[in-house]
C-alpha cells in the first residue's frame, strides 16, 4: 500500500514544517542532531536509556514522526511509567507490574519477552515537561490516524486543554483535514480559542464563525460575552463584537428551540408507542370483540417473562434472543389467551361486567403464578448491544436507539395487525363476526372458532408488546398492572373498534405527556392526562374516531 | 311526613327477613364483643382481644363500603371500579382531623403543623387544612368531599350517557389518578406515608379501652344505619325506578323518568356511605395512605358484593365479612395461596354463582321447599 503511506509521510513532513519554532527553542539541539541520523525505532529506542531529559524530548519527537504504528504503544507506555530498561543489557521493554515481577513485552516485535523481578529493571524516567511533550506527540499521532473517529477523539482531547502548541498543531491539521466533522470540530475549537484574543478583529471573525455552532461551550462563551456584570462592564469590551455575538446567539437559540421541539416530539412518540403497544392487543379483544380483558396486562407480562426465559436458554446469543423471543412470546401469550377465551370468556358473552371480574381473577392467578415460579423480584433481561447506545445527531439532539426502535417496532406491529385484519381470510371473518354474529353464522363461519382465534391474536400481540416492554421497564409480577388503566384509556380515547384510533390516540397522549412534563413533572403530567381523558369521554363517549353505522350503538 | 318515613321503613323491614336477621346479629355482636373484651379477663378463653375487636370493626366498615357498591351496582347497574376513592377520601378527611389532634405531641413538637410538613420544611398550614381541628367540620368534610366528587363526576358522566364498561373504566381511571396525586409530597397529604401515629379523638385516647369500644359501637351503629337507609331507598318508589333503570334504561327514560337524576342521587348517596365507612375505618386501623386508592382495592370491593350476592344488600354485608375473614386467615396461614384463592373466587363466582352465596342458599332452600310440598 504505497499511496496511503506516501500521504502519511507527506502529512508528517508538513506537520514538522509547522513546528520549526518550537524545535529551535529546545536547549539540547546538539543531542537532536546526533539522533536525527537514526531513523528507525530500534535505534531511537536504543539511545533512550542513556538520554538526559532534554535528549528524551528530541527522541520522542523523532519517534512521533516515524510512520510506525508501534510508536504509539511505546509513547503511551512511557507516559504511564510503563516503559522499562533491563539493567543487564540496557534493552527497552514495555512492562506490566505483576506483584514483585514485571511482565515484559518487546516493543519492536510485540512478542512477550518473559518476566523479570522488579529489581532487574528500571523505568524510563519522565518529568512533567516530558509528559507534556508526550501528550502532544500522542495527540499528533492520533491526529494523523487514517480513522476519522480516532482523529475526532484526538481533536476533542486536545481541545480540552488547548495551549499555544496545540493550536499550532490544529491549525496545520485544519488545512489537511478532509473529514467534514473533524474539520468542523477543529474550526469551532480554534474559534473558541480566538475569542480570548486581545485583537477585537480576531474576536469578531471568531464570533462570526461560531454563528451556527450548537456546541454548548460556544453558547456559554457567547452568552458570557454579552452579559453585563454588576459594575456595568460587558463580558466583551468591543461593541461590534457584542452585536455580532448577540446575532450569533439568536441564531443558535433558534436552532436549539427547534431541536428541543424535535426531541420532545420523538420522546413523546416513543412514550406514546409504549402506550400503543400496551393497547393494541386490547384494541382487538376489547375493540373488535367487546370483551373486557383485565388480564391483558398479565399477558404482556407473560411475553416479557418469555423473553427472560429465551435469554436464559441461549445465553451466548443475546443479540438474537430478542428476535427469537418475539414469535415465542406470541405463541405463549396467544395460547394463554385462547385458554382464557375457551375456559371463561365464552361463557360470559353479553355480560361485559362479569367478564371484567372473571378476567381480573385470571390476572391475579397469573401474577401469583409468576411470583411462585420466578420469585417476586424483578428478573434481569439483558439489552442486546444493537439496542443500546445513542444516536447523536448534533450537539443538542441525541436520541437513544431503544426509543427509535420502539417507534419503528410499534408501527410495524400496527401495520402487520392491520394487514391481518384487512387482507387475510381470518381478518375478514373476524370483522364479519364482530359486525353481525348471526349473519356470519348463517354464512357458514364457525363463530366459536373465530372468537377463540381473535382472542388469541389479541393476546399474542400483547405477548409481543411484552417482549418490547422487557427492554424498557422492569420485568416483574406487577408489570402488567401498571399498564392496564392506561391501555384501556387509550383504546376508549381512540374510539373502540378502531385500530387507527388506537395508534393515533396512543401517540397523541404520549406527546401531550412529554409536553407537560417539563412544566408539571412526570406524575402530575400523568394525572393531567388522566383527568383530561375522563373529561374527554364525557364530551365524546365514543372516542376520537367513533364507529359509524348501525352496529356502532353499543 | 316523618311518620310516613317511619311507616315505610317499618314496612320495608317487615318483609326483609334476612335483613332482620342481619340486624339482630349486629345487635348481638355489638353487645357481646365489647362485653367479652372489657368484662372477661384476658386469661379466659371467652376473652375477645383488642386485635379481634378492631378486626371485626374493620370488617364492619368494609361491609358498609360493600353496601355502598351494592346499592349502585346491584340495584342501578352502575359498576364502579373506583369506590375505594370515596372510601379513602372519607378516611383522609378523618385522618386530617386526627393529625390536627396530635398538636405539639408530634416528633417535631410543632403545635400547628403535622410532622410530615415540618419534615418537608413547610412554614404554613395549607389552606385546605384549616378547620380540620374542629370535629364537626371534619365530619362534614367526610360527607361533603366524597359527595361533591361523586356529584361532579356523576353529573358529567350520566349526562353524557357514559355507561356500562366505559363508566367502569373511567371510575378506575379516577381512583388511579387520585392515587398518583396523593402519592405526591407536594399535595400536602403526607405523600406515600399518608397519616399515622394518631393520638386522640375528641380528646379521648385512641388506645384506651373505652374509646375502642365506643368506636366499635359507632361502627356497628353506622353499619346498621346504612343497611336500614339502603333498604329504605330500594324499597321506596324511587328504588323501583332505579331497578327499572338497571333492567331497561332506555325504557325507563321513554316512560318519562329522569334517568340521569336518579342515577346521580344514588351515586352520591353511595359515595357518602363509602366516605363514612372510610372515616370509621381510619381511627381504628390507625393509618391511611395512598395505596387505599389503588384500583385493585376498588375491584376487591366489587368481588365482596359479587360473592355475597348482589342486589340483596345483606348479601354485600355477608360477602364483605366472608372474603375479608378468608383474606385475614389465608394471608396469615398460606400467604401465597391467598391470591390464587381470590382469583379463583372471581372466576367461580361469575361463572357459577351469579347470585352469590346468598343467592345459592336461597335457591337450595326453595328447591327443598318445593320437594317438601310435592
Amino acid at each position: 500500500m504505497p499511496r496511503p503511506r506516501l500521504l502519511f509521510s507527506l502529512s508528517m513532513l508538513l506537520l514538522a514544517m509547522g513546528l520549526p519554532k518550537v524545535h529551535a527553542d529546545e536547549p539540547a539541539a546538539a543531542g537532536i542532531a546526533a539522533a536525527a541520523a537514526q531513523t528507525d525505532l530500534a535505534s531511537l529506542l536504543a539511545s533512550l536509556p542513556d538520554a538526559s531529559y532534554a535528549d528524551k524530548q528530541g527522541l520522542i519527537r523523532k519517534m512521533a514522526e516515524l510512520p510506525d504504528p508501534k510508536v504509539r504503544d511505546v509513547l503511551k507506555a512511557m507516559l504511564e511509567d510503563g516503559l522499562y530498561v533491563r539493567t543487564s543489557d540496557n534493552h527497552i521493554f514495555i512492562g506490566q507490574v505483576d506483584g514483585d515481577t514485571v511482565k515484559l513485552t518487546d516493543p519492536l516485535s510485540g512478542q512477550a519477552a518473559g518476566a523479570e523481578s522488579s529489581d532487574a529493571v528500571t523505568t524510563v524516567g519522565v518529568n512533567n515537561q516530558l509528559r507534556k511533550v508526550l501528550r502532544v506527540a500522542l495527540g499528533q499521532l492520533d491526529l494523523n490516524d487514517p480513522d476519522a473517529g480516532v482523529r475526532l477523539r484526538a481533536v476533542r482531547e486536545m481541545l480540552r486543554a488547548l495551549n499555544a502548541e496545540g493550536q499550532t498543531v490544529l491549525r496545520a491539521r485544519l488545512d489537511l483535514e478532509r473529514d467534514a466533522e473533524v474539520k468542523r470540530e477543529i474550526e469551532v475549537g480554534l474559534a473558541l480559542a480566538d475569542l480570548d484574543s486581545a485583537d477585537a478583529a480576531v474576536r469578531l471573525a471568531a464570533v462570526r464563525k461560531l454563528s451556527s455552532s450548537l456546541n454548548p461551550d460556544v453558547y456559554n462563551r457567547l452568552s458570557a460575552m454579552v452579559q453585563v456584570s454588576t459594575d456595568g462592564t460587558y463580558g466583551d469590551s468591543d461593541a461590534a463584537v457584542r452585536t455580532s455575538a448577540q446575532d450569533s446567539l439568536r441564531v443558535i437559540e433558534r436552532y436549539r428551540t427547534l431541536y428541543g421541539a424535535i426531541q420532545t416530539f420523538i420522546y413523546g412518540l416513543s412514550q406514546g408507542s409504549v402506550l400503543v403497544l400496551a393497547a393494541i392487543g386490547l384494541a382487538i379483544t376489547f375493540g373488535v370483540m367487546g370483551v373486557i380483558n383485565m388480564a391483558h396486562g398479565e399477558l404482556m407480562m407473560l411475553g416479557a417473562y418469555t423473553t427472560y426465559v429465551v435469554q436464559r436458554l441461549m445465553p451466548t446469543h443475546i443479540g438474537a434472543s430478542i428476535i427469537v423471543a418475539i414469535p415465542v412470546a406470541f405463541l405463549v401469550s396467544g395460547l394463554a389467551g385462547i385458554a382464557i377465551e375457551r375456559g371463561i370468556v365464552r361463557h360470559l358473552y353479553g355480560r361485559p361486567l362479569e367478564t371484567l371480574l372473571a378476567t381480573f381473577g385470571v390476572s391475579l392467578i397469573l401474577q401469583q403464578a409468576v411470583r411462585d415460579i420466578f420469585s417476586a423480584n424483578n428478573r434481569p433481561v439483558i439489552t442486546p448491544d444493537w439496542l443500546a447506545g445513542t444516536l447523536q445527531i448534533n450537539d443538542v439532539l441525541a436520541i437513544t436507539y431503544n426509543r427509535l426502535y420502539i417507534i419503528i417496532f410499534t408501527f410495524a406491529l400496527f401495520l402487520g395487525l392491520l394487514a391481518v385484519l384487512k387482507r387475510t381470510r381470518l381478518g375478514l371473518e373476524v370483522r364479519a363476526v364482530s359486525q353481525n354474529r348471526e349473519m356470519a353464522k348463517a354464512m357458514g363461519i364457525r363463530t366459536a372458532w373465530v372468537d377463540a382465534l381473535t382472542f388469541g391474536l389479541g393476546s399474542g400481540i400483547a405477548g409481543i408488546a411484552g417482549v418490547a416492554l422487557s427492554q424498557l421497564t422492569n420485568v416483574g409480577p406487577n408489570l402488567g398492572q401498571s399498564y392496564i388503566v392506561d391501555s384501556f384509556m387509550v383504546v376508549v380515547f381512540g374510539g373502540v373498534g378502531n385500530l387507527w384510533g388506537t395508534e393515533v390516540s396512543g401517540n397523541a397522549l404520549g406527546i401531550v405527556n412529554k409536553l407537560l412534563e417539563p412544566y408539571a413533572g412526570a406524575v402530575l403530567a400523568k394525572i393531567f392526562v388522566l383527568v383530561f381523558l375522563i373529561l374527554f369521554i364525557q364530551w365524546k363517549p365514543r372516542g376520537l374516531f367513533p364507529q359509524k353505522g348501525r352496529n356502532a350503538d353499543g | 311526613m316523618a311518620e310516613n318515613i317511619w311507616r315505610d321503613l317499618a314496612a320495608a323491614l317487615r318483609d326483609d327477613r334476612a335483613g332482620q336477621r342481619l340486624l339482630y346479629t349486629l345487635l348481638a355482636v355489638s353487645v357481646l364483643v365489647p362485653l367479652l373484651n372489657l368484662g372477661v379477663g384476658q386469661t379466659s378463653w371467652l376473652h375477645v382481644t383488642n386485635y379481634s375487636m378492631t378486626l371485626i370493626a374493620k370488617y364492619m366498615s368494609y361491609a358498609m363500603l360493600a353496601l355502598a357498591v351494592d346499592l349502585i351496582w346491584g340495584y342501578c347497574g352502575i359498576l364502579s371500579l373506583g369506590h375505594g376513592a370515596f372510601f379513602s377520601l372519607g378516611g383522609y378527611a378523618m385522618g386530617m382531623y386526627l393529625m390536627r389532634q396530635i398538636g405539639d405531641r408530634g416528633v417535631y413538637g410543632n403545635p400547628l403543623l403535622p410532622d410530615f410538613m415540618v419534615f418537608l420544611n413547610w412554614k404554613e398550614l395549607p389552606w385546605f387544612w384549616h378547620g380540620f381541628q374542629s370535629f364537626p367540620y371534619a365530619i362534614s368534610m367526610v360527607v361533603l368531599v366524597p359527595a361533591t366528587l361523586a356529584l361532579v363526576f356523576g353529573f358529567l358522566a350520566f349526562r353524557s350517557r357514559v355507561s356500562g364498561v366505559y363508566l367502569s373504566i373511567i371510575t378506575q381511571a379516577l381512583t388511579y389518578a387520585l392515587m398518583l396525586a396523593f402519592f405526591r409530597n407536594d399535595m400536602g397529604f403526607g405523600g406515600n406515608n399518608g397519616f399515622t401515629d394518631f393520638k386522640d379523638i375528641l380528646g379521648f385516647n385512641l388506645q384506651a379501652p373505652g374509646t375502642r369500644v365506643s368506636l366499635f359501637l359507632c361502627t356497628a351503629l353506622a353499619l346498621a344505619g346504612s343497611y336500614v337507609s339502603c333498604r329504605y331507598v330500594v324499597a321506596s318508589r324511587a328504588g323501583r325506578v332505579i331497578e327499572a333503570i338497571r333492567d331497561a334504561e332506555s325504557r325507563a327514560r321513554f316512560l318519562g323518568y329522569r334517568v340521569e337524576s336518579y342515577k346521580l342521587w344514588v351515586f352520591v348517596l353511595s359515595a357518602i356511605l363509602a366516605g363514612v365507612a372510610g372515616a370509621l375505618y381510619v381511627p381504628q386501623v390507625g393509618i391511611i395512605n395512598p395505596s387505599e386508592f389503588s384500583p385493585v382495592n376498588s375491584i376487591e370491593i366489587v368481588i365482596w358484593v359479587a360473592i355475597g350476592g348482589r342486589g340483596t344488600l345483606y348479601g354485600a354485608v355477608v360477602g364483605a365479612f366472608l372474603v375479608n375473614f378468608a383474606k385475614t386467615y389465608l394471608t396469615g396461614a398460606f400467604p401465597s395461596i391467598w391470591l390464587y384463592g381470590l382469583g379463583a373466587l372471581f372466576i367461580v363466582v361469575t361463572l357459577f354463582l351469579q347470585y352469590g352465596v346468598v343467592g345459592a342458599i336461597g335457591q337450595w332452600r326453595r328447591s327443598r321447599l318445593r320437594r317438601a310440598t310435592t
